[in-house]
């Protein structure tokens, strides 16, 4: 699956980081949770979700869970290959993040997993409803797993154990 | 654990997001949303002041309603507030406010700066952290400027707690990535590198972040990380699964951490110390080894972590290219994957075996699993895995396995994905005419194509089967039999109709004889057409009909007749009319010997021939060859001839071709598929820069068909025949032969190519400086001959010559030099150089004399590149673009993807730039981190304009360079000299 001549390809090359976006949507297209490592201007925001949303909807259990963005480049009537995102299925929602092509699929759908079992721990059995009604809360969340655009922590004991205390600081 | 509530703190923001959710239109919505806001103002402006909590939860209002995707013009000021409670709620929904609603209001800024800097050294681990984290998300000049300076102590402070530490490693990489100038990290680079020692493996992760990024743009400075990597690496491979703890993701010990050291290896080339490398080796073949291990877990989350790490290996595996065991073994891995259930690992194992298929000592091992490769292509139901299958088919094709690739590849275009087609339909033009071993079959396969996916076949595709299909007289009589049967078909693609016309104008004669494709019925049968098509289409059949008047005479009635009716002659498309015209008049005016001269057959546009095939003809004799050719022609008896004609061509090719690297279009084989060298997972491996000197040797220039067809020379050309005769050059003092150039010559003229002063040789006895300048198409060299020692030289003599086809290249003339050069002195020699066309090799200076009785004879190549020529060109964005654009044609562009050989310094790329002469132009190329330039070569003969761009992969350490030029030696040219520059 390819999204060409998209707002996607308003996103730059070099250099390289990790993570451009972090996305969960629902089904219906509604974003829960939308964390930007680069700038984007509020319609290139716009842009990028509804794209994500179409792209990633339309596909199934016999699907990658890997969509390859074809960047067009002006200069070059061949487009390259530049980003891709990465994403899995929650029940209703899906967890997407948008990496460059080169990067690991298979860490970043683990990273991905292993990022909504946190939630679920932290969340106890989490739904939809908790991202909404807490949406200030998964961004601390994400902040304590991810940062600039990297995997910051992989250790659910040790992020759930800082949420926990920071918890306990309200 | 306690379980988070419904927005348990914020009752009020709850019952705000409740009552959202409970509207049942946008409007609504809105009218509630508004009614908010109205509140929340009227509480920020109103007399009382609002206490911690309230205004928390009002900003936490505010923010909601932003990120619901409406304007907040508002609170900012309260939430900046919030950034100096000693509340932990409070400070986060304050930072959490900035971070997403980022301002670059530069009294806000301030505001904000100071908050963070008072958290930074409050010696709160989590005031600390929220600093940090606002900073690595916002990451805005002006933070970095206040804390550059201040977070690299942090993150090496002794005292400084894990978690702080981790925030404070991405927050300089975010710093670094957008202010790289601010950051500077020397004094600090030991202490950071040694991060990767840290027992805390949460550090660890975001430390290795921080050491890539900073690896990949100055890895000399770096490289001690390389030996700490490995056997940080190999401590955690070799721990059980349960040892890591924390660390442990379903059994799989760090997978990200794994991933993440073998990522930043792949910055650099193999260890050089045979222990540390050892260790590295041991370490990959354990993670090889645990892939045939039986899983310790069914979850899938067990082994994508276990296979996270095996592509990361493989990856690194492919980048060093050099363990041949390694190698295979990875291809065997990935070839049990292409078979797996997983669509993904399918996926995945497809796409890192189009690596493995350029190292030459992979590519055997993957060639045996076309099979399973090519069922992929038929049966995935994901298209991206089909494309990935096209791509591996694409990438294992060679001499032996091109017919079955590109026939299933062509079956495979009848049922293709829209979004694919025009890059298959390119790949399988390109390896028909890579790999064509008899033109028959070449010229089959392209038709095929155009039936196929007549839509996609872009211009240069069915120029070039034209071109292929004059030029070789073998396949002339097929052509045209085939072209015949094609336009057979009631509705045949547009493309086909031209490839017809122009064929059948040139050779329909050849299939003449046989009564079902008489002259008549041949032009009836593009007649037909004729209606259907655009403009240029009817154009190109108006030529061909004129041809068929002088191939066949008697159709000229019948034609005249066609070009007399008004649809014709009074054609509305003034290009059509004047072709009717002009064509009917020709036809009744001119004789039939005129006629014959003017609409006789193209000629072979020219190429250079493969240094093969030009050794079998020397041993054929140079009839061998020529005699087929005039059989071909003869016109008339050739009853059927189409038929032998293409036997003859096969088996003519067959004879004449027994080695399998003959090159059907004569061209080197400059596009080896390895020949790119692409480091695993690069941004700049791109399908077709590998295929790039293949694409860009086909296709036709602006000229259209009477183009010339150079091959790209390569620069080490035959310079062992030494210099040629010159004109100019001086009676040679010395009797002896001039000596072969140096072997270090062509590194001498490297050096020269982006400046024009500076020594060009020295060694114990002579010095050679150099002085030049030049203007437009003129150039002066001043050479200084020092003599370092405190003997005089006798009999001292220099030759300027140009060899081969340079004379008639460049003019060059030289002054002769006193024959005595003393002790210490310098001798000055003037040369003046025109520049009469466009050029590859080098002059070359031979120098001989005397020095105790001892004959020197030294031979160089002048530093004269064809770029000296170039006349810097400004140029606005939309007219680079225009002119890029118009310089489409394959051939008009040269590309090539290197490894860079120097650092990636901005400062030293532009004076490069600059110095080639061409003028570098700002603002025009989107991504800021690529320079484009232009410039017009002046030569006696033409103007060639020149656009280049260079894209430079700072994390591969890569470049990618592409030259468009109206003129495809010059694009090559350019391209080769300034490939070597960087």
């Amino acid at each position: 699956m390819y999204i060409s001549h998209s707002s996607l390809s308003l996103l730059p090359s070099a250099p390289a980081i990790q993570i451009r976006f972090i996305l969960i949507q629902n089904r219906a297209g509604k974003t829960r949770l939308a964390k930007w490592y680069m700038q984007f201007d509020d319609d290139e925001k716009q842009k990028l979700i509804e794209e994500v949303h179409a792209v990633v909807t339309v596909r199934d259990a016999k699907h990658t869970n890997f969509v390859e963005v074809r960047q067009k480049d002006l200069l070059d009537a061949m487009s390259f290959r530049n980003f891709k995102i990465i994403y899995r299925r929650y029940a209703g929602l899906y967890f997407c993040i948008c990496v460059d092509v080169t990067d690991n699929n298979l860490a970043y759908l683990e990273g991905i997993h292993n990022f909504v079992e946190v939630l679920n721990e932290y969340f106890h059995n989490v739904c939809e409803l908790d991202l909404v009604f807490n949406f200030y809360k998964v961004y601390t969340v994400v902040d304590e797993m991810f940062l600039a655009g990297e995997i910051r922590e992989t250790s659910q004991t040790k992020v759930l154990k800082q949420l926990l205390m920071l918890q306990s600081l309200e | 654990m306690p379980a988070v509530s419904k927005g348990d703190g914020m009752r009020g923001l709850a019952v705000f997001i409740s009552d959202i959710r409970n509207c049942k239109s946008k409007e609504a919505e809105i009218k509630r949303i508004n009614k908010e806001l109205a509140n929340i103002r009227s509480k920020f402006k109103g007399d009382k002041a609002l206490d911690g909590y309230s205004k928390k939860k009002y900003v936490c209002k505010l923010l909601f309603i932003f990120l619901l995707g409406h304007d907040i013009d508002f609170g900012h000021m309260e939430a900046v507030n919030l950034l100096s409670s000693n509340k932990y709620t409070e400070k986060q929904i304050g930072y959490l406010f900035i971070s997403v609603l980022v301002n670059s209001n530069s009294e806000l800024i301030r505001l904000i700066n100071n908050a963070i800097k008072n958290d930074l050294s409050s010696r709160n681990p989590t005031f600390m952290c929220l600093a940090l984290h606002c900073i690595a998300n916002v990451g805005s000049r002006e933070m970095a400027e206040a804390f550059a300076g201040e977070i690299p102590r942090i993150l090496v402070a002794g005292d400084t707690m894990d978690s702080v530490k981790q925030s404070a490693a991405l927050c300089l990489l975010r710093l670094y990535k957008a202010s790289p100038d601010l950051v500077l990290m020397g004094e600090w680079t030991s202490r950071v590198v040694h991060l990767l020692n840290d027992q805390h493996m949460g550090v660890v992760t975001a430390a290795i972040s921080l050491i890539t990024c900073l690896s990949s743009k100055n890895p000399d400075e770096f490289k001690t990380c390389v030996s700490l990597a490995v056997s940080r690496l190999s401590r955690i491979v070799s721990s059980a699964s349960t040892d890591l703890q924390d660390y442990t993701y379903y059994f799989v010990p760090a997978p990200w951490l794994s991933c993440k050291l073998l990522r930043l290896l792949q910055c650099y080339p193999p260890p050089e110390d045979g222990a540390v490398k050892g260790r590295l080796v041991e370490c990959l073949e354990t993670i090889l080894n645990k892939a045939q291990e039986p899983p310790k877990s069914k979850k899938v989350q067990h082994s994508n972590a276990k296979n996270a790490i095996l592509f990361e290996a493989i990856s690194l595996i492919i980048h060093y290219d050099s363990e041949p065991n390694l190698l295979v073994r990875a291809c065997n891995q990935l070839g049990q994957f292409l078979q797996h259930r997983e669509t993904n690992l399918r996926y995945l194992a497809l796409e890192s075996m189009c690596t493995l298929a350029s190292s030459e000592f992979s590519h055997e091992a993957v060639k045996t699993h076309i099979e399973t490769v090519i069922n992929a292509l038929k049966t995935e139901r994901d298209v991206s895995v089909r494309q990935r299958a096209a791509d591996l088919l694409y990438a294992m094709c060679d001499r032996s396995n091109a017919k079955q690739i590109v026939a299933e590849m062509l079956s495979y275009l009848e049922t293709a994905d829209y979004s694919i087609r025009e890059e298959m339909v390119l790949k399988v033009a390109i390896l028909a005419e890579k790999y064509a071993v008899d033109y028959s079959w070449y010229v089959d396969t392209i038709l095929n194509l155009i039936r196929i996916a007549g839509d996609y076949v872009s211009e240069e595709v069915w120029y070039r089967v034209i071109q292929i299909v004059i030029n070789r007289d073998d396949v002339q009589g097929y052509a045209a039999k085939t072209v015949f049967e094609a336009l057979q078909a009631p509705a045949c693609h547009e493309n086909m109709v031209k490839v017809g016309g122009y064929i059948l104008g040139e050779f329909g004669n050849l299939i003449a004889g046989d009564p079902r494709s008489s002259p008549l019925v041949q032009f009836n049968l593009l007649h037909s057409k004729f209606h259907l098509c655009s403009v240029p289409t009817r154009a190109l059949l108006l030529s061909a009909y004129i041809k068929f008047i002088n191939l066949f005479p008697e159709t000229k009635a019948t034609i005249q007749e066609v070009l007399r009716s008004d649809s014709q002659i009074r054609n509305s498309d003034v290009e059509l009319q004047q072709r009717a015209v002009e064509y009917l008049k020709l036809s009744s005016i001119a004789s039939t010997d005129v006629l014959a001269t003017v609409l006789e057959e193209m000629p072979p546009f020219p190429e250079r021939e493969s240094s093969i095939l030009a050794k079998l003809k020397k041993k054929k004799g140079p009839g061998a060859v020529s005699v087929e050719l005039e059989d071909g022609k003869e016109r008339g008896e050739l009853n059927g001839g189409g038929d032998r004609g293409g036997d003859a061509a096969i088996a003519a090719s067959n004879a004449s071709t027994p080695s399998p690297s003959a090159d059907l279009l004569g061209l080197r084989s400059a596009a080896p598929v390895s020949g790119a060298a692409p480091s695993a997972g690069s941004l700049l491996v791109d399908v077709f820069s590998e295929a790039g000197p293949a694409a860009s040797s086909a296709g036709v220039n602006d000229d259209g068909f009477l183009s010339a067809l150079h091959a790209p020379e390569a620069s080490d050309s035959p310079l062992v025949e030494g210099p040629g005769d010159s004109d100019s050059a001086p009676p040679s003092a010395a009797s002896e032969d001039p000596a072969p150039p140096l072997p270090e010559s062509d590194e001498l003229l490297n050096k020269f190519v982006c400046k024009n002063n500076g020594v060009l040789f020295e060694n114990q006895l002579l010095q050679i400086g150099i002085k030049s300048e030049y203007r437009q198409n003129l150039g002066r060299m001043y050479l200084f001959y020092g003599n370092k020692t405190s003997v005089q030289f006798v009999s001292f003599s220099t030759t300027v010559s140009c060899p081969g086809e340079l004379q008639s290249q460049l003019n060059v003339q030289t002054k002769t030099v006193e024959p005595l050069v003393e002790g210490g002195a310098q001798v000055q020699q003037v040369i003046n150089i025109e520049c009469l066309t466009d050029f590859i090799d080098a002059p070359l200076l031979n120098i001989k004399f005397r020095y105790g009785g001892a004959l020197q004879n030294i031979s160089l190549k002048l530093p004269v590149t064809i770029n000296k020529f170039f006349q810097p060109t400004e140029m606005a964005a939309a007219d680079f673009f225009q002119r890029w654009k118009q310089l489409s044609q394959p051939q008009q562009e040269a590309q090539k993807i290197f490894k860079a050989s120097h650092g990636m310094d901005t400062e030293v790329l532009k004076a490069k730039l600059l110095g080639l002469g061409t003028a570098l132009l700002e603002n025009v190329d989107p991504n800021p981190e690529n320079y484009v330039c232009a410039g017009v070569i002046q030569t006696k003969a033409q103007q060639v304009g020149c656009l280049l761009r260079l894209e430079p992969n700072a994390q591969a350490q890569m470049y990618r360079l592409t030259l468009r030029s109206s003129k495809d030696t010059v694009s090559q040219r350019v391209c080769d000299l300034l490939a070597e520059q960087f």
